[in-house]
């Protein structure tokens, strides 16, 4: 149940940033100049016969913005009653901070009229939040407490997929945070074709623009290059382990997506809704790609549990009935 | 030993540890940005020109070439703007006449500084449109931004060297009022809800200004003797500047020509 919820959240958050994608890609970022309020109204009170151009994108925004906060709370909630998992509590409390944050930026990027070391952070949080909750709703999962209960699925002890699958994630992040700062300093169009560059392989002259938006298209054959290292050595080591070969597929689908979308973006001439699936698209590659690491990861979830408590790492997890709540199960 | 209360003393305590930065995040949030209030300089109350000397430079602005039709503006995402708009950046009257030029002395008044009028400039938005698109206004004088609509406008100007501000209108007869502090030429003006609503405001330290109608003419009144530097500016199609020495008392015509 907690999972599902989770899950929920983790799907809601998904929903948040691609809303959050529409409000940049109409430019209607500023369509409501005041915050919290809207237009002087209680921000829930706000007639609906005034959602009207901008504002629709922008109110919208905060609205599913506040449901996501509140969903937030009540799993950091949930988490702290019913988690035995110390580092899994303090998750939901660092999700819950963060989207606290990441409200407060959104305001605060309204209120000083979107300068962009702000507009980039809140955009860069965004993609934090969901990790976390995506991260939550997989620690949750019964397929990652199987691990735990010693039924002879031993997990992945595999040092390079864990290097790999690490590095891949945190290019997948940093490609992100140029597309963000490439969004938000007007540069999506810097480069007008595609897949040239002013009809060559590399800008025959420069701006910051064009250096930003050259940076995010490198970007983007970095990241298929090593998700396609990472990929490929699951399949080749690792076909037969289903929680890593479905996640490595889905981070090659997903991508072929999203180079797919980010091209439409930039020869539609930054259409909003192909620019926000190209937002959210990316923000599930990267949580993709999280996952597989996390899985990666697993057995040093365990290990870790079974040298903190000096117990079998199994006694800690949901499934002890009297597993005691000391903060340091895994 | 298990807890015997989900929410120990030591979360609590951490909690009240952190409760105040939040709040005082919150508050930054809360206090900062907005309209700014810009303080111009001060200003003399008398016009330093001897209206015994003054002349006046006139002339008239045309296009070369055939400019785009306007263009229907889709405006379904707001029904309370129901009035066709058209969009057109270059407006063009009998006998090639440029409409909306922003005319105005550059360079040439020296060290002479003028008062700023106590009238307000007023900048309306009337069936979803800014109406003048363009217009001219004084360092220190007051702009009066008006809602003359059913339905909700921000007003977001966006200019380089003064500073930007954003600010909501709620209803009809919603009015704001803002000043500016430094001259400059053009500050774009846009409505972040109706993205096609433009205007452009030609902000100068002097009287000495004109925005062209239909007709594409233009008149600078009152100027004293002496060589200046006239400015012509259109939103898309640039900017041309020509000298010009006027004689006490004369008057002078001059032509711009832009081409599209």
């Amino acid at each position: 149940m907690l999972h599902r919820f989770a899950a929920i959240v983790a799907a809601s958050t998904a929903l948040l940033l691609f809303a959050g994608g529409m409000v940049t890609s109409t430019g209607s970022g500023l369509a409501v100049p005041d915050w919290p309020n809207t237009y002087g109204w209680f921000m829930f009170s706000f007639p609906m016969k005034y959602w009207v151009g901008g504002i629709f994108y922008e109110h919208t925004h905060r609205l599913i913005a506040s449901t996501v906060g509140f969903l937030i709370v009540v799993l950091a909630v949930w988490l702290w009653r019913a988690e035995p998992r110390a580092w899994v509590r303090r998750l939901g409390f660092v999700a819950l901070g963060a989207v606290v944050t990441q409200g407060i930026l959104g305001g605060l990027t309204v209120r000083y009229l979107l300068p962009d070391p702000i507009s980039i952070a809140h955009a860069s949080l965004a993609q934090l939040v969901f990790c976390l909750t995506v991260t939550i709703a997989l620690v949750t999962s019964t397929g990652w407490m199987r691990a735990y209960s010693h039924d002879g699925t031993a997990p992945v002890e595999d040092r390079t997929l864990r290097r790999i699958a690490l590095t891949t994630t945190s290019i997948i992040y940093l490609q992100i945070l140029v597309g963000a700062t490439m969004r938000h300093t007007e540069a999506g169009l810097a480069i007008p074709d595609f897949p040239w560059a002013f009809g060559h392989l590399i800008p025959p002259h420069w701006d910051a623009r064009i250096a930003v938006h050259f940076a995010h298209r490198a970007g983007a054959l970095l990241v298929t290059s090593v998700a396609l290292a990472t990929a490929g050595h699951v399949f080749h080591h690792h076909r037969k382990q289903s929680p890593l070969v479905r996640p490595a597929a889905l981070l090659l689908g997903l991508l072929c997506v999203q180079v797919t979308l980010g091209a439409l973006t930039v020869l539609s001439g930054k259409q909003p809704l192909i620019n926000s699936f190209h937002v959210v698209t990316g923000a599930t590659v990267l949580a993709t790609s999280l996952v597989l690491t996390l899985r990666a990861h697993r057995a040093q979830f365990t290990a870790l549990a079974e040298t903190r408590t000096g117990l079998p790492e199994y006694l800690t997890s949901t499934h002890a009935p009297a597993a005691p709540r000391t903060g340091a199960g895994a | 030993m298990p807890e015997s209360s989900p929410l120990s003393d030591l979360r609590r305590v951490r909690l009240i540890r952190v409760l105040p930065l939040l709040l005082a995040v919150l508050a930054a949030a809360c206090g900062g940005g907005g309209t700014r209030t810009e303080q111009p300089a001060a200003r003399p109350v008398s016009n330093p020109v001897d209206p015994a000397t003054a002349g006046t430079i006139s002339g008239r602005i045309t296009l070369v070439g055939t400019p785009p039709a306007p263009q229907p503006v889709k405006t379904a995402s707001d029904p309370n703007c129901k009035a066709p708009v058209t969009k057109a950046d270059v407006v063009v009257g009998s006998n090639a006449a440029l409409q909306d030029v922003f005319v105005y002395v550059k360079d040439g008044l020296g060290t002479l500084v003028f008062p700023v009028p106590s009238q307000p400039v007023i900048l309306s938005q009337e069936g979803c449109t800014y109406r003048p698109h363009v217009l001219g206004i004084q360092v220190g004088q007051t702009l009066e931004l008006v809602n003359g609509d059913d339905t909700l406008h921000n007003i977001h100007a966006v200019p380089k060297n003064n500073g930007e501000f954003n600010v909501g209108q709620q209803f009809k007869g919603f009015k704001n009022t803002h000043v500016f502090s430094t001259k400059e030429v053009m500050v774009p003006f846009k409505c972040d809800v109706h993205k096609w609503m433009s205007a452009y405001v030609g902000v100068v330290d002097h009287p000495f200004f004109a925005v062209t109608g239909a007709d594409g003419s233009f008149e600078l009144k009152g100027l004293p003797p002496g060589t200046y530097t006239i400015e012509a500016v259109h939103e898309t199609l640039g900017t041309q500047t020509q000298s010009v020495t006027l004689a006490a008392q004369g008057s002078q015509s001059m032509s711009f020509s832009f081409k599209i």
